[in-house]
C-alpha cells in the first residue's frame, strides 16, 4: 500500500471520441480532449486528505485533489481540480480542467475543460469551453474574446530618443514593448 | 423515430437508455421548424441572455455563444431527481410544498425579465400538473416581454413511457437528439390544453410533426 504509484491512484482514462453532433465553428474546441495524466512528481499538488480554508494563489500549476474554500487564483498558469476534489470558490487561472467538484465562479484568460462525470455549479468566463458528455454543469457561460495583443507605444520622450538615434530608412522598435502570449 | 416508446411502466421516474441493449444509441437528427422559429425571432441581436433547460452540451454552448449570446445551463430533469426521488413516489412528491419549493429556487430563481429566449425542450411533460402551473409561472416571470419559448410535447397520448432526450442543436434547423432513458408521462397535451396552459403569454404556435412531437413556440 504504502508502495502504491501515483499512476494507480488515477487510472487513466481512455480519451472520449468526439461527438458527431460537435459544432464546426471554432470558438470551442473539437478536438477530443486528452485524458487526465496524474500530477507529475514535483508539481503542487493540494492531497486528498488536505482541507485548505482560505486564498490559495499559486505562480504555476496546480492539482486540487482535496477540499478548498474560499478563493484560487493562478492568473498565468493551470488549475486541475482531480476526481476526488472539492473546489467551494471562485477561481481565476489562464486554463482550468475539472474531473471533480467546482461550487463557484470560474474565470479563465484561456480555456475550461469540464470533464465527464465532473460537476461544476458557478458562473463561466472564458475564451474556451470543452465539455464533456456525462458532465454536470449548472451557471451561465460568458465567452470572452481574447483581445489581439497591440503594440504598447512608448512614451513621447522615448519615442523621439528612438527615432532620433535610428538610421534613416531602418525600422523603428519601441523599446519597451513586450511580446505577449 | 419515436415509434415503439410503449414498454412495461417502471416504477422509476427515469429508465436509462438501451437497458440490456449493451450499447449505446446513436443519436438521430430531426428537422425542428419550432427551433428554426426561435431563432429567427433573435436573429441580428448580440448579447442576449437565452436559457437552456436541457443540460449543458457542447454543441449547444458552441452555437449559441457563436451567435453571440450568454447561455444559462440548466440540467432540469436532474433537479427534478433530486428534488422528488427517483422512486415510485416520483409524481406524488410533485404535490410537496416543500419540495416544490427546493425545486423552483433551484432551477429558476432569477430576476423577472432576466431572459431573451428559453429552450425548455421536452423537460414540461414530466411535471405534474401543479407543479408545471408553477414552473409555467415563472418561466413567465424571468423571461422579457416578447421574448419566446420552445417546448416539445409528444403527441402520442397512449403511451405509459416517453423517451427523455438531450436536444443538441446542429444548425437553426436541425437538431440531434441522444436518447437518456425513459420517464414516465405526468400528463398530455393537445393544443387546446397547451394554449390553456400558456394562456398568459401573447401567442402560442404549433408545429405537428411527423414524429409525433408537437412543437410549440410561446411569446411572452
Amino acid at each position: 500500500m504504502w508502495n502504491k504509484r501515483k499512476e494507480d491512484e488515477y487510472p487513466a482514462k481512455p480519451a472520449p471520441t468526439p461527438s458527431p453532433s460537435a459544432p464546426s465553428k471554432e470558438i470551442m474546441s473539437t478536438a477530443p480532449v486528452t485524458s487526465y495524466h496524474p500530477p507529475e512528481r514535483g508539481m503542487a499538488v493540494i492531497g486528498k486528505t488536505v482541507l485548505i480554508k482560505g486564498q490559495v494563489m499559486s505562480r504555476e500549476d496546480l492539482t486540487i485533489d482535496g477540499e478548498v474554500e474560499g478563493s484560487v487564483e493562478l492568473q498565468e498558469n493551470r488549475l486541475t481540480v482531480g476526481p476526488h476534489g472539492k473546489v467551494q470558490a471562485t477561481v481565476k487561472a489562464r486554463e482550468v480542467i475539472v474531473l471533480g467538484t467546482v461550487h463557484g465562479n470560474v474565470e479563465t484568460s484561456d480555456k475550461i475543460e469540464i470533464r465527464k462525470e465532473a460537476r461544476l455549479v458557478g458562473d463561466l468566463k472564458t475564451a474556451r469551453i470543452v465539455i464533456e458528455d456525462g458532465a454536470y454543469f449548472k451557471g451561465s457561460i460568458d465567452i470572452i474574446k481574447p483581445e489581439l495583443a497591440k503594440p504598447v507605444p512608448p512614451p513621447k520622450a522615448e519615442r523621439q530618443a528612438v527615432a532620433a538615434s535610428a538610421p534613416s530608412g531602418a525600422p523603428v522598435v519601441a523599446a519597451n514593448s513586450e511580446s505577449k502570449r | 423515430m419515436l415509434r415503439g416508446w410503449k414498454s412495461e411502466s417502471k416504477a422509476t421516474s427515469l429508465v436509462p437508455a438501451a437497458k440490456g441493449a449493451g450499447r449505446p444509441v446513436a443519436p438521430t437528427t430531426r428537422p425542428s421548424n419550432g427551433m428554426d422559429q426561435f431563432f429567427a425571432s433573435i436573429q441580428g441581436q448580440h448579447q442576449l441572455r437565452i436559457l437552456d433547460l436541457a443540460g449543458a452540451s457542447q454543441a449547444n454552448i458552441s452555437y449559441i455563444t457563436n451567435l453571440g449570446h450568454r447561455l444559462y445551463s440548466d440540467d432540469i430533469l436532474r433537479t427534478l431527481d433530486d428534488s422528488f426521488g427517483s422512486g415510485p413516489d416520483f409524481l406524488t412528491n410533485q404535490s410537496d410544498p416543500g419540495r416544490i419549493h427546493q425545486f423552483l429556487s433551484q432551477t429558476l430563481d432569477f430576476p423577472p425579465a432576466h431572459f431573451d429566449g428559453a429552450l425548455v425542450w421536452d423537460t414540461m411533460q414530466f411535471l405534474s400538473p401543479q407543479l408545471l402551473q408553477l414552473t409555467i409561472e415563472r418561466l413567465r416571470h424571468i423571461l422579457r416581454s416578447s421574448a419566446y419559448l420552445l417546448a416539445f410535447f409528444h403527441a402520442e397520448e397512449k403511451a405509459e413511457m416517453l423517451p427523455a432526450y438531450s436536444y443538441r442543436i446542429v444548425d437553426s434547423k436541425t437538431l440531434s437528439l441522444a436518447l437518456r432513458g425513459e420517464r414516465k408521462p405526468a400528463q398530455f397535451f393537445n393544443n387546446r390544453s397547451l394554449e390553456k396552459l400558456f394562456h398568459e403569454f401573447q401567442s402560442v404556435k404549433f408545429f405537428l410533426t411527423r414524429d409525433h412531437l408537437r412543437e410549440v413556440i410561446v411569446r411572452r
